[in-house]
């Protein structure tokens, strides 16, 4: 799938999968190209060339599509004139849905109370329900999600990661993007990263932390000296920390260290495999695709300028940015 | 496939539960109506006044019809907000996510709204008639009249054909604000302006607005209007051609730009 | 340093914000949390002088904020990214405000250097992405070089590298010996940044205490033990729950113990002649420690329809309930 927007290259050839059952993460810095995917994926935008299928149909040919997929790509795409209830009632009809499983989904997500209400005076938390509900309206087996926490209250961010979880859990496919990479951490298996419109990794949320940063074991004994020794006498490399701790690369060095331990008698006050937050691990990825770029001075992306397209000194890049709000 | 019938009714709903629909439509009666019935009223008391050609074309049809210049302008607002808030705001994504098919989409909001503006206009335009024939005491036209029928009929078909052009506009624009920047200064302005210059006068009669509301004079040079090259029904079959040429060019722009 | 004295406010017959007393002090991050509605942006608002607080005072420095000398100067807000004249070019809008307040140009420069933004000086905000707006917002807060700042969902709209900057921004800032002042939803991000907190619900103060304290006081922590094979693993679990602990066994073999210290753990596998695997210390998040003391109904969180409207009117003061409330969504509407 490719889509430009004038000379700007927003989606470059990208092809991936999004599988059932799972909360598939979908990750990128900002103008990389994720808005641009979701809303070719909904026929919204038409790609310069290849295309998306939804279980071997694009998105027009669907039958009633709500049905079959729904979305969440921004906030406040109702009519504020209008009431949550009248809303939800215009999707709903135009896809045959009753009227009763409007009702349905305002009390799944809260709003039953302010259901008669203007959405105009909704707050941003609000909007996003409103948005979560029409979203869940076909009972769809295919959910999307562009930013689903933003505006929430911890509260509301909770019950929907449970949401996102459970609705996977039943053997729906569910895509979300977000930014806050803690978020992700918590609610996603998988993990599509892009960055400037390319697919740089598809691939479990484990692994991705795996190959993205370091892994290694705490150790932390009060046989401090014993330990020492016992890691020479092993073999293992083990790094001295400033709090009277070791640290050991490596994942599964943990069982080795437990055996080791319990070899020489020695009491293990803490033995702990540590491993980076996806937060580092997507910086990690994402900053070398950033070098790899500022090594093609003639992409159209990189506009002579050298150094990162995005965060603190993307200054020199808007047009990634704008892409994430054209339409 | 999704069918229309189930489109139409959201399309349907969508008009309903908007707060602008009734007070753009209720205006558009009211200013027709009541400035009607206003000028009719002037015109009963000073028709004496009234000499040479403007006394030999007095067309009380026409008169009574004075109001159509500005309820007009209501319809256009109805036109350009039915497809324009969509755009404003952010509606038509989630709109075209429910349904996908954007000619189907378009066919069946145009065609609701029309149907509604129909009823609205052709209420409004027999309202206005039997209103202003009343004031107009001696000087009142009957709708048993030759030709009054069509001019009060037409009357409704010319609000109609106003608000779908808006349509057309709109959704050729995307966007509220600069289609009614550009409808009611035409209206108002450019269409009255050129058809008072005696050069650009000849093009300004195949203006919609001009062309169209010929149908509403049971005389042809009603009021010493002026004689068209066209007649009434091809006033409005100019006007047509306007209006198909608006929704076309929204259906276009609707189909291939992203949404 | 802000001190809030007995600030209340009241909206017709709501009281948005009640009673409300606390100081947040120069050197650290102080996060300011409660759910949607709980008061925080009207707080916020009465610091700054944008509401007029209907009882009780708060200052900024020692003055009210109307009564602030060269207020730009001293305190610096990021309340709404997109109040913004949209027509006006980044730089120009800065210049604006530098204006208003006496600020040499230079100085604008150097704000849109810090968040970024140089490379699009020259063009019209309305263009602006979120991040972008938020971006223009944080540098019209630092104009004044201000000693106190106010960030209102600083991250929102922020990419991954944003969020981790405005982060080390606001470290920074305290860093300085600066008063910071953020509220945010995001409980994780707050973990990482806030030293202090303050916590409000329904307009009351709930809490106002060291994050580590928050966390011990309102969240269980746990140790995540793991042993070569199950025979172990029961014959540890006997050991631990005979100590006084409490043992959960999880799907993955590994044991979630409570009530017995990790040093303790260590030596009754010792004992009992059992291998460790995994002995690691789990503290309890920020965000359960938050919801444990914002919500004691939990029971009411546990189902997928999660019903507003469940809990009852706004009590009369005070009465910390927490929201939820149909009531309180609806309040929202009405602002």
């Amino acid at each position: 799938m490719t889509k430009r927007y004038g000379k700007t290259l927003a989606v470059d050839n990208l092809s991936f999968q999004v599988h059932p059952g799972h909360v598939t993460g979908f990750l990128g810095p900002n103008g990389a190209g994720k808005s641009t995917t979701m809303r070719i994926m909904l026929d919204l935008d038409a790609p310069t060339a290849g295309g998306v299928r939804i279980d071997g149909k694009h998105y027009r040919e669907l039958a009633e599509p709500l049905s079959y997929m729904g979305a969440l790509l921004e906030a406040k795409a109702m009519h504020g004139g209008r009431s949550a209830y009248n809303n939800l009632l215009c999707l709903a009809q135009s896809n045959r849905i009753p009227r009763a499983r409007v009702d349905e989904v305002l009390d799944i997500v809260g709003l039953s109370a302010v259901a008669r209400k203007k959405s105009k005076g909704f707050s941003l938390g609000m909007g996003q329900r409103l948005g979560i509900a029409s979203a869940l309206l076909g009972d769809p087996k295919i959910l999307m999600f562009d930013e689903p926490v933003n505006g929430l209250d911890p509260e509301g961010i909770h019950w929907i990661r449970n949401l996102m979880k459970n609705l996977a859990a039943q053997g729906r496919t569910v895509f979300v993007s977000s930014h806050l990479m803690s978020e992700m951490a918590l609610t996603a298996d998988h993990l599509i990263v892009i960055g400037q419109g390319r697919l740089l990794a598809d691939t479990s949320m484990a692994d991705f932390i795996a190959t993205n940063s370091r892994s290694y074991v705490r150790v932390r004994s009060p046989q401090h000296e014993e330990l020492k020794d016992a890691f020479q006498r092993a073999g293992l490399t083990a790094v001295e920390v400033g709090d009277g701790s070791f640290e050991v690369e490596g994942a599964d060095a943990a069982k080795a260290i437990g055996e080791l331990a319990a070899q020489n008698s020695l009491t293990l006050h803490e033995l702990s495999p540590q491993q980076a937050s996806l937060e580092e691990a997507f910086m990690q990825m994402t900053a070398g695709s950033v070098e790899y770029h500022a090594h093609h001075p003639g992409d159209p992306t990189t506009p002579g300028a050298p150094g990162p397209q995005w965060g603190p000194g993307w200054g020199g890049a808007p047009a990634g940015d704008d892409t994430e709000k054209k339409g | 496939m999704s069918s229309p019938a189930p489109v139409l009714q959201s399309e349907w709903t969508k008009i309903r539960t908007v707060a602008s629909t009734k007070w753009t439509l209720l205006l558009a009666l009211l200013v027709t109506v009541a400035l009607g019935a206003v000028v009719s009223a002037v015109m009963n008391n000073t028709f004496d006044d009234l000499e040479g050609v403007e006394l030999a074309t007095f067309d009380p049809t026409y008169v009574s019809f004075a109001g159509t210049s500005l309820g007009q302008l209501a319809m256009i607002v109805f036109g350009v907000l039915v497809v324009g808030t969509e755009y404003s705001s952010g509606m038509i994504r989630t709109s075209l996510q429910a349904v996908p098919r954007r000619g189907l989409f378009y066919v069946c909001k145009i065609a609701a709204a029309t149907a509604l503006a129909f009823v609205v206009a052709m209420l409004t335009s027999f309202l206005t008639f039997f209103l202003g024939q009343a004031l107009l005491g001696d000087h009142a036209a009957s709708i048993g009249d030759e030709n009054v029928l069509r001019a009060v009929v037409g009357g409704g078909l010319y609000m109609t054909l106003i608000a779908m052009l808006a349509m057309g506009v709109a959704t050729m624009l995307r966007s509220s604000m600069l289609s009614l920047g550009i409808l009611m200064p035409f209206m108002f302005l450019v269409s009255p302006i050129l058809s008072a210059v005696p050069g650009a006068k000849d093009f300004a009669r195949y203006l919609p607005d001009q062309a169209g509301s010929r149908i509403m004079r049971v005389v042809p040079n009603a009021l010493n209007s002026g004689e068209t090259p066209y007649g009434p029904w091809g006033g409005i079959g100019i006007m047509l051609l306007w209006v198909a040429a608006a929704l076309i060019g929204g259906y276009l722009v609707l189909k291939n730009r992203d949404a | 340093m802000i001190e809030a004295r007995g600030l209340s406010k009241r909206y017709g017959d709501k009281w948005a914000v009640y009673n409300l007393s606390f100081d947040v002090r120069p050197g650290a991050v102080t996060g300011f949390l409660g759910p949607n509605g709980a008061g925080k942006s009207t707080t916020m608002r009465l610091i700054l002088g944008l509401d007029e607080p209907t009882a009780g005072t708060v200052t900024v420095g020692g003055h009210p904020f109307r009564r602030l000398p060269n207020a730009p100067r001293q305190v610096g807000a990021l309340l709404d990214a997109k109040a913004v004249h949209g027509g006006r070019t980044a730089r120009a809008h800065l210049k604006c405000l530098a204006q208003l307040s006496g600020i040499p140009d230079r100085r604008v420069d150097e704000v849109l250097d810090v968040v970024g933004l140089l490379g699009v000086a020259f063009q019209r905000s309305k263009g602006f992405s979120l991040g972008m707006s938020q971006r223009l917002g944080i540098a019209a807060a630092l104009l004044g070089d201000p000693q106190v700042l106010l960030f209102d969902e600083p991250v929102n709209g922020l990419d991954p590298e944003g969020i981790r900057w405005v982060r080390e921004l606001m470290k920074r800032l305290a860093a300085e010996g600066r008063t910071v002042f953020v509220s945010s939803h995001l409980m994780s991000e707050m973990s990482l940044t806030a030293d202090h907190l303050i916590v409000i619900g329904r307009g009351q103060l709930i809490a106002d205490t060291s994050v580590k304290d928050f966390i011990e006081r309102s969240a269980s922590g746990y140790a995540l033990v793991r042993t070569p094979d199950e025979d172990q693993t029961a014959t540890l679990t006997t050991a631990l729950t005979e100590a006084g602990g409490s043992v959960e066994a999880l799907p993955d073999g590994a044991l979630k113990v409570t009530g017995v210290p990790l040093p303790g753990i260590s030596d009754l596998a010792h004992e009992a002649d059992v291998r460790l695997w995994e002995l690691s210390p789990h503290s309890g998040s920020l965000e359960e420690a938050y919801m444990a003391l914002t919500q004691p109904a939990v029971d009411f969180r546990s189902t997928t329809d999660r019903r507003a409207g469940l809990l009852q009117e706004l009590p009369p003061p005070p009465a910390p309930v927490l929201p939820q409330s149909s009531e309180v969504l609806e309040s929202e509407a009405a602002r």
